[in-house]
Formats: structure tokens, C-alpha cells, sequence
């Protein structure tokens, strides 16, 4: 089971959350120029990296809110979350300790 | 020495001590050069090595798998086999399959323990039971075995089911000829038969990099030295984006954990396959008494061969739905694999933008029961640079032109 710090309510459990994939996506445009190459990236391929993945995860039984994470798909850490809108904190900022006092920013228990 | 397996060899080797076994496959030293190569010993790669030799007359092949035989998916899949799809291009592809299939254990001379004993999929509401009826006479329409059956001829048909259930079971679908197989058998079968053409078998050797002069594929980088071909297929289930982006290609791919287990042996109590995909859950009953059961995709990218909690509990939740008897049975083990998903829930088989390199993946939780069609078309692609009929849509093209085949809109299917 994870635990995830919603960045509004703080750590919950995995079964209060849904995932909505890939984060920071940007629709390409204007239309008028997109080419099918573009649309079909846009649409359908996204980042599936081995490592640290960027993603959107939504506190559906809590907060109903939707937030960002940082978090490794191999070992099922989090590095971080945030709030949509802002910027990805990089490894090394410490967010994590400064948005959760308590240092979990979400795990495997 | 005893090549042929036969019930006269097994006399002959029981009375003997079983001594005069040989290995099953040959165990070669990686030569320089291939005519093919293809990446991942899953059973889709070891049947296009096998059907290049067989169909296509090329044996100069190597095989390169990164574990052992049969250790990805292959080996931890819930062996389900049917063809009970909805669209024409599918219902063609998974029927040819299972009809492969229905004559492998004689084809490779190895028992694949292919029981066809129906599979069914389960109605517990009105939505459900259109969609029964629906998918009952689309199979039908593309000429494949299907049964529709209303409540109580389910009950009659599954003895055991809960008579009095949280979400009542109102009709089915049967698809007579679907079952299982055992899987690891496919897998030795095949990398039995490939080896006996010729093929070499290069097992704990993974594919790190790749050779590509002007946009052509030269060969393969692996942990055992280059190796050279200009024609090479790549197999490689959950892992095709990681392996893909080594070539420099992305690809419309999401990979996700998906999880199974199995219970303690118990003498024969099921008699067939069952899925509900209301009660969120699908289990059959192995040769050796052991219940199979399987869940649903855990919904975070993965790549942890090890599912998680919440899913196991919808699942034991979900057959205990079903058969409330079987609440005192414990779980013997649980594991996962890691799937390669894509939005229409439909393969992909058939080049890639860099020349001379094939792909088949993004067989989502179903894969199995695609292995020997998907080898073929892997093998008929390698061979002859033309996409076999019966895969010709399941191009990456089909992202741009949008000539998608929506499987889990259409049919359900869970991938
Ligand atoms: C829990 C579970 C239940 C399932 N149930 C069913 C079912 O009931 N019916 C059904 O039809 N399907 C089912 N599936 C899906 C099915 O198992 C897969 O689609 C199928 O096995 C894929 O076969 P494959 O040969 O492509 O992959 P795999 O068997 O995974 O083989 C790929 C191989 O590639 C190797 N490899 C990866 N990277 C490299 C590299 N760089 N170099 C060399 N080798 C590499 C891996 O080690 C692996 O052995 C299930 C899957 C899971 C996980
Ligand atoms: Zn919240």
C-alpha cells in the first residue's frame, strides 16, 4: 500500500487516490498547424520511463483535488508532490521535508 | 539419446533410470552475424524465431533473452486462451491463434496442456446482459464459437456459484473452445522447436544498445558483445519503451503492474474459466488443483514485479462473490508482470521507423493467448518487409491516421 502526502490534507492512503498520468502536458497548436505527427504525440504517446515519472494524481475520496507528483516507477517512492501550477521541484531542493515536516512524502508501507 | 517425445520414450526412459533425456534446447555461444535477430525469449519471440525457421526457411537466427526462458510475462500470466473479440480485424487474429493452438502439442511434439473447457464471461446487471447479447452475436457474425445463456442455464452450466449473490448473475457468455494452456509449456515447446531448426538460443544476454547506419539496424549491442543483423524483431512485452528508446523511438505505450495468485491445491471443484467483470475478477482451476485467479491493473505506471494490496483484495473479494465455499482457501503466492497498454487496446505488429527493426508489443493484459499468431505475423513482417494480413492494422500508423480498433470499448476486454 502507498502513502501519499495530498499536498492539501497531507498523507493518505493509496486507495483515497486515482492517478491521471503523465504531468505537464502541453496541447500543441494552433490547430491550423499541428500536423497528424503532432496530434498522434499529443494524443497518444507519453513518457513511460524506467525512473522518476511526473504525474498527476487525484485525492478522490479526500480533498477532490488534483496534484502533481514526483515518483520513481520502479520503486514506488515519491519524491515529491505539488501543486498544480508550480514548477517541479528538482532532487536536492528539499521540498520534501519543508511540505511534510513529518519527512514522508509518501512510500511503501 | 531421446529426441521425440512419445509414450513409448517415457516407457523406454522409465525403465531406463531417465537417463537418456537430452536438454530440450541447445545451449550456443552467440556467433557475429545473424540472419535475424529477434529480442525477448517470451513465448512471442520464441515462436517468431521458430515460425521465421518453420515458414520462411530461416534458420541462421539467435533468440536473445535477458533472463531465462519463459521468465517475463509467459510464465506469469493467468494462461487464459479465447478469441471472444468483437471487432473483425481482432475476432480474425486471436480465432487464427486459438486454431494454432488447437494443434501445438502435436506441432512441437510437447504437451502444452491446451483444455479447452469454455470460458465464460459473466452478465450481473442489464447493461451487462446487452452487452452479453451483443458480444455473443458479434462472435457469431465473425464465425467464431459463442453461446449466450441466461441465469439459470448459467447455474446449470457452473455448478458451485453463489445461488444467492450481492450482484446476481443474470446470463453469459460461452466460448466453448477458450481454456487455458499451460504456460511455461508454450514457452519450451517452442524454444525447443526453434533450437531443433537451428535456431541459437542465447539465454542471460540483454540487448543494451543498437547499431543503426543511417537510419538501417546493423545489430544489436548486448551484454555478451555486437551482434550483427540487418533484420531484427523485438518481443519484449512490458519492457518495449525502455528497449524502444535505446533505437531512439517512442512509442504509445504505458506500462502498468498486473497482478495474480494462486490458492492451495484442491481436488477438482471448476470446470471451466470465469470472468466478471463487474465483481472485478477472472479464475479457472489448474491441472494440479490450484485455483488461478487474477486482478486488475494497478493504475500508476510500473515497472515492480509486484502489484499492490488493494487490488489483491478487490480480487479475493471478488471471487469470494462468486463462491463464498472457497473463503477458507489461503493464497499460495502472489506475483505480477508489467503490460504494455495502448489506447485501443490493440497490438502492435509490424516496422518501425528505424529500417529493418520490427516491433510486437502492446499485448496489455492479454498477450498469451496471442502467442502463436503473434509470432507469425512477427516472423511474416521479418521475413518479408510486407505486414501479414491478419495484422496489416495493428501498425504504429494507425496513431496518426486514426484508424484506431477500440478492443475495450467495443468488447470490454480489460487491456
Ligand atoms: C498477471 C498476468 C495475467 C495475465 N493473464 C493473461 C491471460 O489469462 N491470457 C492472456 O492471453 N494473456 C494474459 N496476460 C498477458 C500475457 O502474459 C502477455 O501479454 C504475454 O505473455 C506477452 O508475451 P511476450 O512474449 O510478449 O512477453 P514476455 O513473456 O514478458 O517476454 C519478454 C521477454 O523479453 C525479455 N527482455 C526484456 N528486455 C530485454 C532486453 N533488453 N534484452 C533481452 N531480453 C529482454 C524479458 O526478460 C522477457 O523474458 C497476463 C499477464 C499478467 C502479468
Ligand atoms: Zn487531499
Amino acid at each position: 500500500m502507498l502513502l501519499i502526502d495530498c499536498p492539501f490534507c497531507g498523507p493518505r492512503a493509496e486507495i483515497e487516490f486515482r492517478c491521471g498520468g503523465e504531468s505537464h502536458i502541453q496541447r500543441p497548436g494552433p490547430h491550423t498547424h499541428v500536423s497528424d505527427a503532432e496530434w498522434a504525440d499529443y494524443l497518444y504517446y507519453r513518457e513511460n520511463p524506467k525512473g522518476e515519472h511526473r504525474e498527476r494524481w487525484f485525492h478522490s475520496t479526500g480533498c477532490r483535488r488534483w496534484f502533481n507528483a514526483a515518483r520513481d516507477t520502479v520503486t514506488h517512492q515519491f519524491r515529491v508532490t505539488y501543486k498544480m501550477g508550480e514548477a517541479c521541484p528538482e532532487a536536492g531542493e528539499s521540498a520534501v521535508s519543508e511540505t511534510a515536516p513529518s519527512a514522508v512524502a509518501g512510500g511503501i508501507v | 539419446m531421446t529426441r521425440r517425445y512419445s509414450a513409448l520414450s517415457l516407457l523406454r526412459e522409465g525403465l531406463n533410470g531417465q537417463r537418456g533425456w537430452e536438454p530440450a534446447w541447445r545451449d550456443p555461444t552467440p556467433k557475429a552475424h545473424y540472419d535475424a535477430i529477434v529480442i525477448g525469449g517470451g513465448g512471442h519471440g520464441l515462436a517468431t524465431a521458430y515460425y521465421l525457421a518453420k515458414n520462411h526457411g530461416l534458420t541462421n537466427v539467435a533468440l536473445i533473452e535477458r533472463g531465462w526462458i519463459g521468465g517475463g510475462n509467459t510464465g506469469r500470466n493467468t494462461t487464459i486462451i479465447r478469441s471472444n473479440y468483437f471487432f473483425p480485424e481482432s475476432a480474425a487474429f486471436y480465432e487464427f491463434s486459438v486454431q494454432l493452438y488447437e494443434k501445438l502439442t502435436d506441432e512441437l511434439n510437447y504437451n502444452i496442456m491446451f483444455s479447452q473447457r469454455g470460458m465464460w464471461t459473466l452478465a450481473h446487471d442489464r447493461h451487462g446482459l446487452e452487452m452479453a447479447r451483443r458480444s455473443a452475436n458479434a462472435m457469431l457474425l465473425n464465425g467464431i464459437d459463442a453461446e449466450f445463456h441466461d441465469g439459470p442455464s448459467v447455474y446449470a452450466n457452473i455448478p458451485g456459484l453463489n445461488p444467492n449473490p450481492r450482484f446476481p448473475i443474470l446470463g453469459g457468455v460461452n466460448q466453448p473452445r477458450g481454456g487455458s494452456a499451460r504456460h511455461d509449456a508454450v514457452a519450451w515447446g517452442y524454444a525447443r522447436a526453434a533450437s531443433a531448426l537451428g535456431v541459437d538460443i542465447i539465454q542471460n544476454c540483454e540487448v543494451q544498445g543498437f547499431i543503426i547506419e543511417g537510419g538501417q539496424v546493423r545489430g544489436v549491442e548486448t551484454s555478451h558483445g555486437t551482434i550483427r543483423s540487418d533484420r531484427i524483431g523485438m518481443a519484449v512485452a512490458g519492457h518495449s519503451s525502455v528497449l524502444a528508446a535505446k533505437a531512439g523511438l517512442r512509442l504509445p505505450i504505458s506500462s502498468y503492474a498486473l497482478q495474480a495468485f494462486v490458492s492451495e491445491p484442491v481436488k477438482p471443484c471448476l470446470d471451466t474459466v470465469i470472468l466478471s467483470p463487474a465483481t472485478g475478477t477472472y479464475l479457472s482451476q489448474s491441472d494440479k488443483g490450484e485455483l488461478v485467479l487474477g486482478a486488475g491493473l494497478d493504475l500508476y505506471l510500473s515497472y515492480a514485479q509486484r502489484g499492490n494490496l488493494p487490488w489483491m483484495e478487490r480480487a479475493a473479494a471478488g471471487v469470494l462473490e462468486l463462491f463464498p465455499q472457497f473463503s477458507r482457501m489461503r493464497f499460495l503466492r502472489q506475483w505480477a508482470g508489467i503490460v504494455d497498454v495502448v489506447h485501443d487496446s490493440t497490438p502492435i505488429i509490424g516496422p518501425t521507423s528505424v529500417g529493418g527493426l520490427y516491433i510486437n508489443g502492446g499485448w496489455g493484459t492479454g498477450g498469451f493467448k496471442a502467442v502463436p499468431a503473434g509470432g507469425w505475423c512477427l516472423a511474416h513482417v521479418m521475413a518479408t518487409g510486407q505486414s501479414h494480413p491478419l495484422a496489416s492494422a495493428f501498425g504504429l500508423e494507425r496513431f496518426e491516421s486514426g484508424a484506431m480498433i477500440d478492443e475495450a470499448s467495443a468488447s470490454g476486454i480489460a487491456h
